[in-house]
């Protein structure tokens, strides 16, 4: 029994999307690389939350982790296997204790199966039980997330966006899974929805053991719910720390620009708060700059900035950061 | 791991929508859709004039030679009249129209299969698969169809099997012309098919199950295909109207079911010699033809709106 | 604090939506108004009927299967809800500018951006194309977006979307208007951009004196902008404060369940966030009574049968609860 307490560990994860040109013999002539080589572990039991604007490459990540995309270099070890090493039936069976939970509930939803088929699949696909065992745990299940008997034959369009983020949640545990990544699950849903999802999350961590990796954009959800934050800038990856320290004293200026950007349900505190404004735009990620990706944006830029690219180091303990200036 | 047991509130929210399927929403908007019951009025009409008719004549009454009355015009004894060999056209129209309507079925059956295995092969596998099907399809498709068919139908010559159905033997050439059919009508329908993998296969629930680990067989079947179902339910019906028309065509030309046997087809072939002398002899099987088309494509125009996904479900919060 | 004149006034605004399903009410007496300069905050979940509050405004309710049945828009004296289209053509745009969630739906996909900004004052203001194009181009600088001579030119779909925002922006303040309304323009922006987009209309507001209605589900964006806030719920308007107050002390159960559902970002901790138990009501069958009563921790039996309507809470503060009326024990 593999008892470090590290779950799955990532290195030098690489996703680029090719662009090819020519009619007949395609070549590659350029990619987008929405990941571009981060690095870092994912502890037993934690939250680790992945935050970045549009663009960072957090949900190609989280894709590319799971190996729904395949990535095109590094490696994934989840308890001591190699996931990009994996094939086929072998990919398949790991499966079982890795799951995703999406964050458009109405599109991750078979609409022509009924609630009980969907969260079941996982169990058929998985060969889990007899076919009487598996109703009863797919009745166990939508009793875990608060879903009423009543909802078994009824389909997702019947349903409200809460209720079918809890369906979502019912189908990626039914097969008992370790790690859970989930891709911005509250996102889509009202804000007093949020609420209820989000301790629906924490609850059934506390009690099934659940190590969740928490793709995000609102910052003050993942500094409620989560234990360490890591944020992505344009691919890779500029700061991970444990989630007061890094709230309180970010060490990258692109962290530090957007926290400050976040505005809070006070009026007073709000309307003070300093803002650090961002200059220009999201570089492409076909040819990010040269150097620091930040570089162009950063307002504390040095001439080394544009030519060195950062190391990503560990400042201080537990807290990672890739940038020139920061010791 | 806490052994305390963590209680996880149970909110019984209830449903606000009727329980209403996806098959049951599709149903109510065709029964809305006027023409579209006009459609399907008509086609039952015409599906009972041919089977229940062969009550009351038996297929040797359609194939009774009786030259001492031919092309005679609409009578009490033969209220379509009769050919040039003194059949009554009445009866054949019924012993043909269970033909044509066979051969259109059967060749779209035919149809369906090729295609949506091609077009799911390509859609779903893209790649190298896709190039290779789709420059297929196109190829066959540039060919213009109804050369294809006379080719075909030269080609294949009579060698094949009479087979009974329903009681009734049909000889061999009818197998020849639902192949012939079947075999060049495929390609529309194909190209459907791909497009709707090509999109359903990006869609989210898709992904979900491939993350859940199921393998690609239960995807496409699973999950796909039920969702694709309906552009291939509305371009099957349209094309057994196409289907019944080429069987008219290639009997025209004299190639397809030959006489005495009666198609719709074969027997305004039969017509033309005698266009005005006796134009009861193409009236009735054109008729037909033209009816069976028009209620085919009514109801085909009722199906593609009933399945209409936008309608689907709709949102809710 | 002195009453003056309201710019725009809303009164008891009813609109319905027909649909095969059944008649959904989604506003259902609404009242409210604002001084020239002032921002007003809407805020309220999706299905509270904020945005077609805010679109009846302008009339931009599809008229089927949408109804404006009753109320009055009193702006700068007249009543919108009467005026002859062409005239309400005129105050669309150039007396009220509006700003939505999605670009797209003002941008014209096949025109240039410069060109569709050019139009708007051509049309209203009756300038020449040159003059046009001239403020064209001082408005995109305006509002932020870099190299304006060579961005005119460009298509939308060249725009990011934060750009696109700065360009619908800029298109609504053409012709200078006197009434902003903006609905959720930031909710599906980066943080980033949203704060930029912020600050953009702040500026904007403070220099031309310009009213704005800003309609949003995000408690931290109102609290940015807004001078007063209006809380919405089942088509009813259940709060109304100055911005301070209402954060401070929210009376409403609602509003106080909201607050408390959402997490701080300055204040970390481990506390469970407070949920809402059930459900927004159907709009198409509305509960006799208040329409919060089914979830609500204080509600008692009057609740359940009448729908109380708003009343005092405080020095210009109203609350629709009769709790909050009868004076008992404070929520």
């Amino acid at each position: 029994m593999n008892d470090s307490p590290v779950l799955v560990s990532i290195q030098g994860l690489k996703k680029h999307f090719p662009i090819t040109r020519g009619l007949l013999l395609r070549r590659q002539v350029n990619a987008v690389k929405a990941v571009d080589g981060i690095s870092f572990d994912i502890l037993r039991g934690e939250t680790l939350g992945l935050v970045g604007e549009s663009g960072c490459g957090k949900t190609t990540a989280g894709r590319a982790i799971l190996q729904i995309q395949r990535p095109t270099a590094g490696t994934v070890v989840f308890k001591g296997l190699d996931l990009t090493a994996q094939r086929g039936e072998s990919l398949r069976a790991i499966r079982r204790y890795i799951q995703m939970i999406f964050q458009d509930p109405f599109a991750s939803l078979d609409p022509r199966w009924t609630i009980s088929r969907i969260i079941g699949e996982p169990l058929r696909v998985h060969q889990i039980g007899t076919p009487q065992e598996r109703q009863a745990r797919v009745e166990e299940l939508m009793e875990l997330v608060g879903l009423d008997r009543m909802f078994n034959n009824r389909y997702p369009h019947e349903c409200s966006g809460g209720q079918r983020q809890r369906i979502g949640i019912a189908r990626a545990l039914a097969s008992t899974p370790d790690f859970i990544v989930c891709d911005e699950p509250i996102t889509a849903l009202d804000v007093s929805i949020q609420a209820q999802i989000v301790n629906l999350l924490e609850a059934l961590q506390d009690r099934l053991g659940l190590t969740y990796l928490f793709i995000a954009h609102d910052l003050s959800m993942v500094r409620h719910l989560c234990d360490r934050v890591a944020v992505m800038y344009l691919g890779t990856l500029v700061e991970l720390g444990g989630r007061d320290e890094l709230y309180r004293y970010p060490l990258h200026p692109y962290t530090r620009a957007l926290l400050s950007a976040v505005s809070v349900p006070d009026p007073v505190k709000t309307r003070s708060r300093p803002r650090l404004p961002l200059t220009g735009e999201l570089p492409s990620p076909i040819n990010p700059p040269a150097g620091c990706r930040f570089h162009p944006r950063c307002p504390q830029a040095t001439p080394e900035c544009q030519t060195r690219t950062p190391v990503w180091h560990e400042s201080s303990p537990g807290h990672w950061v890739a940038c020139c200036l920061a010791k | 791991m806490s052994e305390a047991q963590i209680a996880i509130p149970v909110l019984k929210e209830r449903l606000q929508r009727p329980p209403l399927t996806p098959g049951q929403l599709s149903w109510h908007r065709f029964l809305r859709h006027r023409m579209a019951l006009v459609g399907a009025g008509l086609l039952v009409a015409l599906v009972l004039y041919v089977l229940a008719g062969a009550a009351f004549f038996s297929e040797a009454d359609a194939n009774h030679v009786d030259l001492s009355s031919t092309l005679r015009g609409p009578s009490a004894e033969h209220p379509f009249g009769t050919d040039l060999a003194g059949r009554d056209i009445l009866a054949r129209t019924i012993y043909g129209g269970q033909i044509s309507i066979l051969i259109g079925v059967l060749a779209v059956v035919l149809s369906v299969v090729i295609g949506v295995l091609v077009g799911a092969a390509a859609g779903y596998f893209g790649g190298a698969v896709d190039n290779l099907l789709m420059r297929f399809t196109e190829a066959m498709f540039n060919i213009p169809q109804m050369f294809l068919l006379i080719i075909l139908a030269k080609f294949f010559g009579v060698e094949a099997p009479s087979f009974t159905l329903f009681g009734r033997t049909f000889s061999g050439s009818v197998v020849v012309i639902v192949s012939v059919i079947g075999l060049t009508s495929w390609m529309y329908l194909a190209r459907i098919v791909r497009s709707s993998f090509l999109s359903l296969k990006e869609q989210e629930f898709v992904t979900a199950a491939r993350a859940t680990g199921a393998t690609d067989s239960s995807i496409i079947f699973g999950h796909i295909l039920p969702s694709a179902i309906a552009p291939i339910i509305v371009s099957a019906t349209l094309e057994v109207a196409n289907a019944i028309l080429y069987e008219a065509y290639i009997s025209f030309l004299g190639m397809g079911v030959q006489p005495p046997t009666a198609t719709w087809g074969n027997m305004l072939n039969e017509a033309y010699s005698k266009l005005e002398v006796a134009p009861w002899m193409w009236f009735f099987p054109g008729t037909l033809i033209l009816l069976i088309v028009l209620a085919i494509n009514f109801v085909g125009d009722g199906l593609r709106d009933a399945f209409d996904p936008r309608s689907l479900g709709g949102r809710s919060k | 604090m002195t009453q003056a004149a309201s710019l725009l006034e809303v009164r008891d605004l009813v609109v319905e939506f027909r649909t095969l399903e059944g008649v959904v009410h989604a506003v259902n007496g609404v009242s409210f108004r604002i001084r020239a300069g002032e921002t007003l905050g809407i805020v309220g979940e999706s299905g509270c009927g904020k945005s077609v509050s805010a679109l009846s405004v302008l009339r931009l309710i599809p008229q089927p299967p949408g109804k404006i049945v009753s109320g009055r828009v009193d702006f700068d004296g007249r009543d919108l809800l009467q005026l002859p289209k062409a005239e309400m053509q005129a105050v669309r745009g150039r007396a009220i500018g509006m700003v939505f969630q999605d670009p797209m739906t003002c941008l014209n996909p096949v025109l240039t951006v410069g060109r569709q900004i050019s139009e708007t004052m051509t049309v209203h203001l009756g300038l020449g194309r040159e003059e046009a194009r001239r403020q064209t181009l001082s408005l995109l600088e305006m509002v932020g977006i870099p190299t304006p001579e060579l961005r005119c030119d460009d298509y939308p779909h060249h725009f990011s979307g934060g750009m696109r925002q700065r360009a619908m922006i800029a298109m609504a303040l053409s012709c200078d208007p006197k009434l902003l309304i903006a609905d959720e323009p930031t909710t599906a922006l980066d943080v980033t951009i949203q704060s930029q987009i912020l600050e953009l209309v702040k500026r904007q507001r403070d220099r031309r004196n310009m009213a704005v209605i800003w309609i949003s589900h995000d408690l931290s964006v109102i609290a940015e902008l807004a001078d007063r806030v209006v809380v919405m719920y089942a088509g009813f308007i259940v709060e109304e404060a100055d911005v301070f107050k209402l954060y401070r002390e929210p009376r409403h159960p609602y509003t106080q369940a909201l607050l408390d559902s959402i997490p701080h970002m300055d204040t970390a901790g481990p506390e469970e966030l407070r949920v809402i138990p059930g459900s927004p009501p159907d709009a198409m069958s509305l509960p006799p009574g208040c329409p919060f009563a089914p979830r609500c921790t204080f509600a008692f039996d009057r609740c359940q049968r009448e729908n109380p309507p708003l009343s005092s809470a405080g020095r210009d503060h109203t609350a629709a609860c009769w709790v909050v009326a009868a004076k008992r024990k404070p929520p």
